[in-house]
């Protein structure tokens, strides 16, 4: 998780230098090249690594080329994602090979690793959605809060509040990655103080840890654990009713 | 008359004492006999005004001046008298300079016309035009006057001695004819600065009707002192008409500046404490009155000795004079008794200085200073020494006994220890101390909340309050945006260096841009009140000044972890405390002047206008909330009181804040930092007359009265007055309600009584004697008009206020005891330490709201039959009808609506399948449908409203409620809950299931490759088999896998690299059980899966897969054999039965014949193909394909570009 999130940030740093006309160009001809000599050799994945790109990026980038040359129109993103997901639907069988190979040589981009990415993410909500409900802490999901209209949903609302390690919860918010600085930034702008502007603070929990400094507002009302909090108070007389 | 009776006071008090006593008796007891009666009586009070406006005001004023010299210790406190420089015209140059720093608002505003119109004005008749500087002429005038007939007893002009020497007179002329009169001959009290005695002092006196000459908002300090008064237009000017300027003013940054720059003086002052010409050379003293050098010299601070810090030991043997000490002490007691002070905290403030005076050598031992040398020799015999001063005070605190053993008990425990008292008056040291063993009046400092966000209520907040999504979305933004701001305020305010315009102003002015494309006004103004309400009706809003140290016990219960957070907090908002005396301006403490700093810096009118209406609405809302609703004579009452109490004091701060935030807004288009010329004056007057106030305060503050429930409305009001403009108070309107505001305190006698409860009483006299030092009393003693009221009487009689509201609502009351504390502390004003905090412990309120019907009738019956029970059990009916009727409508919504919805969804599914169809019109359809059985709606809804209110009001209604009443109670709970519901059911059930309809469908479209065929057959799979432990690995670590098997076989990879086969198998194996548990899979997970495997399995039957067999296979085996071993036959009949039995998502194996995989296979050698024709029947075994697609899929290989490679 730490050596994919600082790839990505890598990666973030030079997508613009590999997004220029000229070096899209470039590497279009050396595909074309490359597959020209041996179409069987992993042309366009080691091109990426070579550049020190995402092979799947780069594969996005050689195909949008290619299809703009082939339709001589910007290709829609819908079309270009699609068929990355499925490269059987590239016209091109050597283009469609050469993505293939690269989707599944890609360990941080790409939509088998979004895939993947999104199965932990699924995956650790339904252990905290099962921890919940061993703890009794009655929740409103997600799901169904974006039914009753909430403009931003945590994963998961309490319907009776509870304490965790004297601060006040609302909400839980799980994150099946590592909390460094920068997506930290990024989801407190994006989603905490959101959350927390709406229903109070909350907890995320980032199961694959985080950098303690980031814990720094607890008092203000978003508190960070790396696993499911054993210290828990809850309301009184909501527990004798049980 | 006074004129002479404070002659024979001053100059000869060598006189019996008896003789003073029965020349004072002659007109002083006459007054007091009458305001003895003047709670009953109003003609009395007519009359009596005509002489308390003479004798109070110079009562007061005498006595500051008198005990000028002696009290070092806190500021200064205002006199009532009003002060003109006009008195001056007698009187020798530099008096009269004198004067015009003495009445510096005057002197402020005077503009070279003033003195040429004085004359004139005073015939012009009309009270309307009663200016401020108009009333300063006219006191002038009067002094001048005053001073003419000086040592005649007739001295007061004529009509007015008349009616005053024949009360019943004047009780038959028609008070409002008085009360012009009143206005225009305004006090003629500043008798006293005539005196010659007295005037040396003339720092002490302040003008009590500095409204009128002088802004108290701008200028806060001028109300308690007057020295610091000279500096603080200084400092305004200086710093401009800004907003800086302006705010500062506002929130009583000033005050701070101004009470440093005074210690700074008095710094001074001590070192060069008896040149006393150099005083005036503060740069501020020169830029207001160069031309007056030596007279500020005469400030208490000039004459302030080193020794200050010394406290003189006051000896009750020492004093002298006591007669005529008790003779004033009495009659001053009378004064505060009867409300004939402005404020009597302040005059308690007075006193507790006197009490704790320091006293100083000079003054004890004669007359070595300047001011002795040219003063008239027997002007201060009785306030001189300390001893003197003490003993009038604990003759004063005696008889105002009542009041202060009402005080928080902080409060007691300094006097009852006090040992001046002690020694003074062993008898109200004793009842002081009893007071205070028996006193319950614990002010607790309560932890205040940190920063809560006002919750998202889909009722207001969702996507249907808003007229379009662009509307919605941009609300999103605004609030995350406005939550930022207060984010970092919070942090930040209190950086040195920190500007809210500079850093906030642009973001806050942006934001307003974008609530005015979308008119998102009203949600916004609702969001900044809520949160507005929430952050600020606690402790920090209520800006406690007074410091304390913690109890003990609350740093028992805080533990060291919240300690630090305590010490955190009070860092943050505790201000350098200073003694500030009793009557601070408004201000807005702690957290409200976030909110104030946004209103000046959006700047935005449909802002202001909408969050005015906003608060219009909640203040008569909880205005009228019905708070006290049973006899508090029966024995119950116990914990309905509690619960009285509570709702009360939420209500009342909730009140105050949003009054004052009002007020704010009201009259901040008209505010200006200066006090406007008397034409801008008169002609403002004449336009803002015509208009309508915002909120109709007047008829509110009657019908309070009447109703008898000023003690909710009377403190907010005076929050909502305490932010007029200058123009304002000259309004026809504000007029009225300051003179119905006076003659509110005037009448509120503080005694124990049966129709209003002490402390009731008690904080309404000291948010209106706030109000009239710092607020707009123009008119205090002028408008004294009582022909109003008849029938006024204070049957507010529950006691709501405790101790806690009274110190909540009224901080500054905590002066007292920091007064008292600091001279324990023997430290002189410094006080530092902790601030008390007050939490008030908040219940929200409720506001039932009434349903109305339209049978009216049925209305009048159901009128009737509340009418005779108890009020609670209406409140209970209308409670459930409300909630059932709501509950209803969600139950319908959750239950009905939901399943139509369903059904909708797959009627949906099936026709987006059969054709392209006009989504639009395919849900018109299908809704249509639907509304026939929308109707089943308010059958259901009657049903549940039949079922559920009776469960609700029986459990609610005491259990001895008789049958037919409850009968009765549950069917109009019933009856108005079904009409609630069902009114707005038949009304909206339609759009409704539109509406939901339509976002399922908008949902349904958007979930990316949605397997629309065969879900539904595959649905049962959705759970896990029976006695699942969950155990299977996570679907995310089988794609990982998946992943790299594919890595590795679609390549590059070096030659050594293979894939261990009895390892794939058991991922195989792995696989199946991950699909098997449902628990951890989602559809792209599974999807996915199914993806990966398809892929896998074209590279398997392409022999791509590089594979270990683990076992050598055997050299000699046949062909044939060698094809039975192959371990791939085993891999696919895996896959096979993965894909049959595991998957709940179809499998798309038709990929395999995708373009991209049937070239893998066609670069294998042809002995491979019998994998390919093996996976083939196994798909059609598996009734994965029929074979007509097999078959179509292979015609539409011939189609592809197959390579010219030829084996």
């Amino acid at each position: 998780s730490i050596f994919s999130q600082e790839y990505q940030k890598q990666i973030k740093r030079t997508h613009a230098k590999h997004h220029t006309a000229e070096a899209i160009e470039t590497y279009y001809q050396r595909y074309l090249n490359g597959v020209g000599k041996n179409a069987a050799a992993p042309v366009l994945l080691e091109l990426a690594n070579e550049v020190d790109f995402a092979p799947s990026l780069m594969a996005r980038i050689v195909l949008e080329r290619f299809l703009q040359e082939k339709e001589q129109a910007i290709p829609s993103k819908t079309l270009i994602n699609s068929m990355l997901r499925d490269p059987s639907q590239i016209p091109d069988g050597v283009l469609a090979n050469q993505v293939y190979q690269c989707t599944v040589n890609d360990c941080c981009y790409g939509p088998l690793v979004d895939c993947i990415k999104h199965a932990i993410g699924h995956e650790h909500e339904v252990l905290l959605r099962e921890m919940l409900l061993e703890k009794n802490l009655s929740f409103i999901a997600e799901d169904q809060l974006r039914a009753k209209g909430y403009d931003k949903t945590p994963d998961f609302i309490l319907e009776v509040p509870v304490a965790v390690e004297g601060h006040i919860i609302h909400w839980i918010e799980s994150k099946a990655s590592f909390g460094d600085e920068s997506s930290h930034q990024a989801y407190l702008q994006d989603q905490f103080w959101s959350y927390w502007n709406r229903f109070g603070p909350g907890l995320v929990i980032y199961w694959y840890g985080f950098i303690e400094e980031l814990d720094c507002h607890r008092e203000r009302g978003i508190l960070l654990k790396d696993c499911f909090p054993t210290d828990i108070v809850t309301l009184r007389h909501s527990m004798a009713q049980r | 008359g006074l004129k002479v009776l404070e002659q024979l006071l001053l100059q000869h008090p060598s006189v019996a004492a008896g003789g003073i006593h029965r020349q004072i008796g002659d007109r002083s007891w006459q007054i007091l006999d009458f305001s003895i009666r003047i709670s009953c009586f109003s003609i009395h009070l007519v009359s009596l005004s005509l002489l308390q406006k003479d004798f109070v005001p110079f009562l007061l004023n005498f006595l500051r001046e008198q005990t000028s010299q002696i009290l070092t210790n806190g500021p200064s406190t205002p006199a009532k008298t009003p002060n003109s420089k006009a008195s001056g015209s007698q009187r020798t140059g530099s008096e009269r300079r004198a004067g015009h720093k003495a009445s510096l608002g005057s002197f402020l505003t005077a503009t070279p016309d003033a003195l040429p119109a004085r004359r004139g004005r005073r015939k012009g008749g009309s009270s309307v035009g009663a200016s401020g500087r108009q009333v300063a002429r006219d006191l002038g005038r009067s002094l001048a006057e005053e001073e003419d007939g000086k040592n005649d007893s007739a001295s007061w002009s004529g009509g007015r001695r008349k009616r005053s020497e024949v009360p019943l007179v004047s009780a038959r002329s028609p008070p409002s004819q008085l009360n012009l009169n009143n206005l225009e001959e305004f006090p003629p009290m500043g008798a006293a600065s005539g005196s010659a005695g007295c005037f040396y002092k003339p720092s002490r006196r302040i003008n009590p009707t500095p409204v009128s000459a002088e802004r108290p908002l701008s200028k806060p300090k001028m109300c308690f002192t007057s020295t610091p008064v000279s500096q603080s237009p200084a400092a305004r000017f200086s710093s401009g008409t800004s907003l800086e300027a302006f705010t500062a003013v506002q929130e009583g940054n000033l005050t701070s500046v101004i009470s440093n720059s005074l210690q700074e003086e008095r710094e001074m002052l001590k070192k060069e404490r008896c040149k006393l010409l150099h005083q005036a050379s503060s740069p501020a003293g020169i830029s207001l009155d160069p031309g007056t050098p030596t007279k500020p010299s005469y400030t208490r601070s000039a004459s302030l000795p080193a020794e200050s810090h010394l406290v003189t030991c006051a000896n009750p043997t020492k004093v002298s004079c006591k007669k005529q000490l008790e003779c004033l002490a009495q009659l001053y007691s009378s004064c505060i008794a009867e409300n004939l002070v402005p404020n009597i905290f302040l005059e308690l403030f007075f006193v507790l200085q006197l009490l704790t005076s320091k006293g100083t050598s000079t003054a004890e031992d004669g007359d070595s200073d300047l001011e002795d040398n040219e003063r008239n020799a027997s002007g201060r015999q009785h306030f001189r020494s300390v001893h003197n001063c003490v003993y009038f005070a604990v003759q004063v605190l005696d008889y105002q006994y009542e009041v202060i053993s009402q005080l928080e008990k902080g409060m007691l425990k300094l006097l009852a220890e006090n040992e001046r008292i002690a020694s003074f008056s062993p008898t109200l040291h004793e009842r002081l101390r009893q007071a205070y063993e028996s006193s319950t009046a614990k002010v607790s400092l309560l932890l205040p909340c940190s920063v809560q966000s006002v919750s998202f209520q889909p009722e207001t907040d969702n996507r249907s309050n808003f007229p379009s999504d662009r509307a919605f979305h941009i609300f999103k933004k605004q609030r995350d945006i406005f939550y930022e701001l207060l984010r970092e305020w919070e942090d930040n305010h209190e950086k040195s260096g920190w500007d809210f315009e500079r850093v906030l102003g642009n973001k806050i002015r942006a934001m307003m841009a974008h609530l005015s494309a979308t008119c998102n006004h009203s949600h916004f103004a609702r969001l900044f009140q809520k949160q507005l309400t929430q952050m600020c009706k606690g402790p920090i809003g209520g800006g406690a000044s007074w410091g304390d140290t913690p109890d003990q016990d609350v740093l028992n219960m805080l533990g060291s972890d919240n300690l630090s957070r305590l010490k955190r907090l009070q860092e943050r908002f505790v201000v350098p405390q200073s003694i500030r005396g009793p009557c601070p301006p408004p201000s807005f403490p702690g957290c409200q002047q976030f909110f104030r700093d946004f209103i000046l810096s959006a700047g935005s009118y449909q802002f202001n206008q909408h969050l005015m209406d906003s608060l219009c609405l909640k203040i008569l809302e909880l205005n009228g909330l019905t708070l006290v609703e049973h006899e508090h004579n029966d024995g119950e009452a116990d914990m309905d009181e509690q619960d009285e109490k509570k709702r009360f004091t939420v209500v009342l701060l909730s009140l105050r804040l949003l009054a004052k935030f009002l007020g704010f807004l009201v009259f901040l288009p008209y505010r200006t930092v200066e006090q406007p010329t008397r034409d801008l004056q008169d002609s403002a007057v004449a336009l803002r007359n015509q208009t309508l106030p915002v909120l109709d305060v007047l008829k509110l503050l009657r019908q309070s009265i009447r109703d008898q429930r000023s003690i909710l409305t009377i403190p907010w009001i005076v929050e909502y007055l305490s932010l007029v403009d200058h123009i304002a108070p000259f309004l026809d309107y504000y007029r009225k309600v300051f003179c119905l505001l006076l003659q509110v305190y005037r009448l509120m006698v503080l005694s124990e009584d049966k129709e209003m409860s002490f402390l009731n009483k008690l904080l309404i006299l000291a948010v209106l004697g706030w109000l009239f030092q710092v607020g707009s009393c123009v008119l205090f003693c002028s408008c004294s008009v009582l022909s109003a009221f008849p029938s006024f009487s204070h049957q507010d009689s529950v006691p709501l206020v405790d101790q806690q509201l009274l110190y909540t609502c009224c901080p500054y009351l905590g002066e007292l005891r920091k007064l008292l504390a600091s001279f324990v502390a023997g430290n002189g004003a410094k006080n530092g330490g902790f601030i008390r905090k007050i939490t008030p412990t908040a219940a929200e309120s409720l506001a039932p709201k009434t349903s109305v019907t339209q049978r009216k009738l049925q209305v009048e019956l159901e009128q009737a039959f509340f009418h005779n029970q108890p009020p609670s059990l209406r409140r209970t009916v209308e409670f459930v009808a409300e909630r059932v009727g709501s509950n209803c409508v969600k139950h319908i919504k959750a239950t009905l609506v939901a399943e139509l919805v369903q059904r909708a969804e797959v009627m949906l599914q099936d026709k987006v399948k059969e054709e392209d169809a006009n989504h639009d019109k395919l849900l018109e359809e299908v809704c249509t449908h639907l509304y026939e059985e929308g109707a089943q709606a308010l059958i259901k809804g009657r049903e549940f409203c039949k079922k559920k209110g009776p469960e609700a009001v029986r459990v609610l209604l005491p259990e001895e409620t008789s049958a037919a009443v409850l009968n009765s109670a549950e069917d109009i709970a019933v009856e108005l809950a079904t009409e609630k519901a069902c009114g707005w059911l038949s009304a909206n059930i339609a759009a409704l299931i539109k509406r939901e309809v339509k976002a399922t469908f908008s949902r349904m479209l958007k979930v990316p490759g949605l397997p629309l065929p065969g879900e539904d057959a595959l649905e049962s799979r959705r759970d896990c088999p029976p006695g699942c432990q969950h155990c299977a690995p996570f679907p995310s670590q089988i794609i990982n896998e998946i992943k790299d098997v594919l890595c590795v076989a679609v390549g590059p990879r070096d030659e050594d690299e293979v894939i261990d086969c009895l390892w794939l198998e058991c991922l195989l194996g792995r696989l199946s059980q991950t699909l098997r548990c449902r628990k951890f899979m989602c559809p792209t997970s599974e999807q996915q899966l199914a993806k990966c495997t398809v892929e896998l399995a074209s590279l398997l039957v392409s022999d791509r897969v590089p594979l270990n067999l683990g076992i050598k296979p055997p050299e000699k085996s046949s062909e044939r054999l060698r094809v039975k071993n192959n371990p791939t036959y085993g891999l696919l009949k895996l896959l096979l039965s993965v894909w049959k039995e595991d998957f709940g998502t179809p499998v798309p194996v038709q990929l395999m014949f995708s373009k991209k995989n049937m070239g893998y296979l066609a670069e294998v050698q042809h002995r491979e193909w019998d994998l390919f024709l093996f996976i083939l029947n196994g798909l059609v075994e598996h009734e994965l394909m029929r074979t007509g697609e097999v078959e179509s899929c292979l015609r539409s290989l011939r189609e592809l570009p197959w390579p010219s490679v030829s084996n």
